[in-house]
C-alpha cells in the first residue's frame, strides 16, 4: 500500500540520514520527544532551527566581510551555530563548526573562509534532506511519525 | 503559592517541580521545554537572563531551580548564577555546548550546582530535583526552613511519591542536626523563608564592614573555620572548622602557635578561621525578625561572593550572588588533597593543585610563628565551592625557633568565635623531615584518605556529618619538610598554593600575592628555617571541607603583599609581624598562579586568648580522632580550645 511503501521510504531515508552522519542521536531525543500532545515536534524544532541559523549565518557572512578579521566575534557566532546544532543533532554542520573555531583560534582568515563554506554547504545539504524527510513523513501519515518515535 | 515543597504538587515530588529555563538559542529553549515538561515538571522559559531575573525577583518562591546557558548576548551566564544564588538561593544548573574543564570549573565555582553539556539528555533533566531536594535538605540544617509549617520537611510531603529511603536518609539527618543543636536555634521549625532583599542585604554589608572595622585584623575577612595542624609526637592534627576562611586562622594559628611551644608543641600549621559571627552581624543589624541562621547562610554566600569578586579583582562590594553549591556532596575527596600534593612537590608547577581554580586554599606559613618552628604553614583550604579543598600545612622545622610573624597575629586567635565547629582529624606526619625536595607527600596523600574530618557547622549545628564535608586524609608520612632555609628555596617548600586573601573591605591589602612561587617564601620566611612538612600539607589539603568551605575560596591575601615582603627579605619574623593579616601562603611551589585568596577574615570576635591556651591540650583530646568520632565529640573540648569561643 501506499502507505507502508511511503514508511519504507521514509524509513529508508532515516536510516540513511544516520548512517551517513547527517544526524546524530539527539535527533533520536527529539523524536522520542513528540507524542500525541506535539505530533510535529521534529518537524517544528527543525523548522525554528532552521530559522535561527539562517540569521545566525547572515551574521557570520557579515563579519567575515570586516577587515581585518575579528575572530572572537567569529568565534562566539560559531559558538552559538555549533551549539544550535547540536539540538537537532546536525553531526556535519556541527563538526563545520568545530573546523571553523579552529580556524578560529588559530587566526586563520582563510580557513575560516573555506570552512565556513563547508558550513554553509553541510546547513543547505542537511535541510534539503530533511524537508524531503518530513515531506514524506507527511504523506506517510502523522500517525507513522509518531508511532515509530514511541 | 509557596515554596515548593509545601504546596499540594509536593506530594508528587518531583513531580511538579518549577523549572526557569534561560537560554538565548530558540531551539534549545523548545527542545528543554519539552524535554521538562516530560518530566512532569512545571517549565518557564525564557530568552534573555535580564527577563529571567525580572521573573525570578517578581515571584520571589515562585520557582525551585533555574537551568541556565553559559553563553548568552545580554549577560554572562556566570553573572546571572552568581545573582540568582545571592538573591533568590535557588539552584542553578549551568549548560553549554562547550565543555571544556576550565568553563565546568568556573560554573562550579560561580555557584553551579550542575554543569551539563549540549546536548542535554533526558535523563539528566529527569534528575535535576535532586539539587532541590539537596538544596532543602541544607537548609533545613541551616534552619531556615520554608515557610509551610513543620510538615514542610516532613518526609511525607516530600517524598511522598513513594521514595521511602529518601525519607529515611532524611529523617536520618535531621535527627543527626538535632541531635547536635546545642548551636543550633532551637525553633528551628519552620521559619519564614528569608528573602534578601537589596535592602536587607546592604543591612547585612554595612554591619559585616562594621565589624571589619572594628575588628582587629583587616576586615573583609570572613572566617569561620579554625584549623590547626600541628604535630605531636609524629602525629599531626588537624582542627578543622568549616566554613571558614584561612586567613584568620592564621592569625589564630599564631597564637596557637606559641601556647603550643610553651606545652612543647609543635604545631604544624595552624588554620584558623574564626567565624566571622553571623551572631554579631545580627546583632548589629538590628532586624528583629531575621536570625541567626539566616545570617550565617547568607554570610557564606557572601564570602563565596567576596571571593568570587577578589578574584576577578573587583573592588566593588556589590550586591551579587553567588549560589553556593553542593560542594560537599560533590566533592571527590580525593580532589583536595590530591591537588596540594602535586603542589607539594618541589616546584610551584601544579599550583592548581589545590583545586584549581581559585578555590584554593592558602597555606599559611605560620611558620614565623611557629615556635619551635614547628608550624610553619597554613593551610589554606579550597572554598567549598570547590569541594575540594585541599589544606596544606606546612611543618616548620622544629629545630627553628623563631618567632614568626604570626605570633603578630595572636590576638587574632581570640576573635574565634565559639560557634566555629571544627572537625580534627589525624593526619600523621613525621616530623622532621628534611626537605629533600621529596615530594612524596603528594603521593602519600593521595592514597591515604581517610577522611575523618569532623566538620562542624559554625553556624548552626555542630558538625555536619563529615562525609558530606570535609575528608580528610590521612597524611601518610612524608618526610619533606622545608628547608629552614631562606625564602629562595621556596619552591621546594611546596605546592601550597597562596591565595591573596581579598579583602573586600580594605583594598589596602594586597590582593595579590605576586610571587606566587614566593609563596613558598612566605613560608619561609616564617622562620629562616621553617620547615614545612609537606606531607602537613598535602593532608590538610585533603581536607575538603564541606559548603563551609566555600569561604575559602580565592580571596586575596590582604597582606600577602606585605607578608611576603616580610618574608622574602628572609626574616623569619617577619611574615606577620605587620598584623593581623592573615597571610596566607601556599606553598605552591613558586609559581602559584593563582592567587588563592582566603576570603576575607574578620577577625571581629575573637579575641579570646585562653583560645590559644587551651588549644593544645584540646588539641590534643579533641584533635585527636579519627573516623569514629565522626560526632565530633570532641567538638565541645577543642571548641573550647581552638575556638575562641
Amino acid at each position: 500500500m501506499e502507505g507502508s511503501h511511503l514508511q519504507r521510504q521514509m524509513a529508508c531515508m532515516r536510516k540513511s540520514l544516520f548512517d551517513q552522519g547527517f544526524l546524530d542521536e539527539q535527533f533520536i531525543q527529539l523524536e522520542e520527544l513528540q507524542d500525541d500532545a506535539n505530533p510535529n515536534f521534529v518537524e517544528e524544532v527543525v523548522t525554528l532551527f532552521y530559522r535561527d541559523s539562517t540569521r545566525l549565518i547572515l551574521n557570520v557572512d557579515q563579519a567575515l566581510e570586516k577587515v581585518p578579521l575579528d575572530f572572537t566575534k567569529l568565534d562566539n557566532y560559531m559558538h552559538q551555530f555549533k551549539g544550535s546544532s547540536s539540538s537537532i543533532g546536525a553531526a556535519k554542520v556541527k563538526n563545520e563548526c568545530t573546523q571553523f573555531k579552529e580556524c578560529c583560534k588559530a587566526g586563520n582568515a582563510e580557513g575560516c573562509m573555506r570552512s565556513f563554506q563547508q558550513v554553509k554547504k553541510e546547513h543547505a545539504a542537511l535541510r534539503k534532506k530533511l524537508e524531503a524527510y518530513f515531506q514524506l513523513a507527511r504523506q506517510a501519515g502523522t500517525g507513522e511519525t509518531a508511532s515509530r518515535s514511541k | 503559592m509557596e515554596n515548593g515543597f509545601s504546596s499540594p504538587r509536593t506530594d508528587a515530588f518531583p513531580a511538579g517541580l518549577r523549572v526557569l529555563v534561560v537560554d538565548d538559542d530558540p531551539t534549545w529553549l523548545k527542545i528543554l521545554e519539552k524535554m521538562l515538561k516530560k518530566c512532569s515538571y512545571e517549565v518557564t522559559t525564557c530568552c534573555l537572563a535580564r527577563d529571567a531575573l525580572d521573573m525570578l525577583r517578581g515571584k520571589k518562591d515562585g520557582f525551585d531551580i533555574v537551568i541556565s546557558d553559559v553563553n548568552m548576548p545580554d549577560m554572562d551566564g556566570f553573572k546571572l548564577l552568581e545573582q540568582v544564588g545571592l538573591e533568590m538561593d535557588l539552584p542553578v544548573i549551568m549548560m553549554s555546548v562547550d565543555g571544556e574543564t576550565s568553563r565546568v570549573m568556573k560554573g562550579v565555582q560561580h555557584g553551579a550546582c550542575d554543569y551539563l553539556l549540549k546536548p542535554v539528555r533526558m535523563k539528566e533533566l529527569r534528575n535535576i530535583w535532586q539539587h532541590v531536594f539537596r538544596k532543602k535538605i541544607h537548609e533545613v540544617k541551616d534552619i531556615e526552613s520554608h515557610e509551610g509549617g513543620p510538615d514542610e520537611f516532613d518526609d511525607g510531603h516530600l517524598l511522598s511519591a513513594g521514595d521511602t529511603n529518601l525519607a529515611k536518609k532524611r529523617k536520618d539527618l535531621e535527627n543527626r542536626e538535632h541531635d547536635d543543636q546545642e548551636f543550633s536555634d532551637p525553633s528551628a521549625a519552620k521559619k519564614v523563608r528569608v528573602v534578601w532583599s537589596v535592602d536587607l542585604h546592604q543591612k547585612f554589608v554595612n554591619a559585616v564592614n562594621q565589624i571589619g572595622l572594628d575588628s582587629e585584623y583587616q576586615p573583609g575577612f570572613l572566617f569561620n573555620t579554625l584549623i590547626c595542624i600541628f604535630i605531636h609526637k609524629n602525629i599531626s592534627y588537624f582542627i578543622l572548622c568549616p566554613s571558614g576562611d584561612i586567613w584568620l586562622s592564621y592569625l589564630l594559628f599564631t597564637t596557637f602557635s606559641c601556647h603550643l611551644n610553651n606545652a612543647c608543641i609543635e604545631p604544624l600549621c595552624v588554620i584558623l578561621l574564626a567565624e566571622v559571627g553571623p551572631k554579631k552581624i545580627l546583632d548589629l543589624m538590628n532586624v528583629p525578625w531575621l536570625t541567626r541562621e539566616n545570617v550565617a547562610s547568607h554570610l557564606q554566600k557572601y564570602r563565596l561572593y567576596l571571593s568570587r569578586l577578589q578574584k576577578q579583582n573587583e573592588p566593588k562590594t556589590s550586591f551579587g550572588g553567588i549560589k553556593l553549591p553542593d560542594f560537599s556532596y560533590k566533592d571527590p575527596p580525593g580532589s583536595f588533597g590530591l591537588q596540594s600534593s602535586t603542589t607539594m612537590h618541589q616546584n610551584n608547577a601544579a599550583n592548581t593543585n589545590f583545586g584549581y581554580s581559585g578555590n584554593k586554599i592558602l597555606v599559611q606559613d605560620v611558620g614565623s610563628q611557629i615556635h619551635g618552628g614547628d608550624l610553619e604553614g597554613i593551610v589554606s583550604f579550597l572554598p567549598a565551592a570547590e569541594p575540594k579543598k585541599a589544606l596544606i600545612g606546612d611543618v616548620p622545622d622544629p629545630q627553628k625557633t623563631s618567632s614568626s610573624s604570626l605570633m603578630g597575629t595572636t590576638h587574632s586567635l581570640e576573635s574565634l568565635r565559639p560557634d566555629v565547629n571544627y572537625a580534627s582529624f589525624e593526619f600523621t606526619i613525621p616530623r622532621q623531615h628534611s626537605w629533600s625536595g621529596e615530594t612524596p607527600v603528594k603521593e602519600q596523600l593521595k592514597q591515604e584518605h581517610e577522611p575523618y574530618l569532623l566538620l562542624g557547622d559554625g553556624y548552626t549545628n555542630p558538625p555536619l556529618p563529615i562525609p558530606h564535608h570535609i575528608q580528610v586524609h590521612r597524611l601518610r608520612s612524608v618526610p619533606s619538610i622545608y628547608p629552614r632555609t631562606s625564602i629562595t628555596e621556596r619552591d621546594k617548600l611546596g605546592p601550597i598554593e597562596t591565595r591573596p586573601l581579598c579583602t573586600e573591605y580594605k583594598s589596602n591589602h594586597v590582593t595579590s600575592i605576586s610571587p606566587v612561587g614566593r609563596t613558598v617564601d612566605l613560608f619561609s620566611v616564617q622562620a629562616d628555617s621553617h620547615i614545612i612538612n609537606p606531607q602537613a600539607f598535602e593532608a590538610i589539603s585533603t581536607i575538603t571541607s564541606s559548603t563551609k568551605s566555600r569561604n575559602f575560596d580565592q580571596n586575596c591575601v590582604n597582606n600577602l603583599e606585605s607578608v611576603q615582603q616580610n618574608i622574602i627579605p628572609g626574616s623569619g619574623s617577619a611574615l606577620l609581624s605587620s598584623h593581623g593579616d592573615v597571610q596566607l601562603f601556599s606553598l605552591q611551589g613558586c609559581g602559584y598562579t593563582e592567587n588563592i585568596g582566603l576570603q576575607n577574615i574578620e577577625f571581629s570576635d575573637y579575641n579570646d586568648s585562653e583560645l590559644v591556651t587551651e588549644l593544645p591540650s584540646h588539641l590534643y583530646d579533641g584533635l585527636r580522632f579519627n573516623c569514629d568520632y565522626l560526632d565530633l565529640m570532641e567538638y565541645p573540648t577543642v571548641d573550647q580550645g581552638l575556638f575562641i569561643a
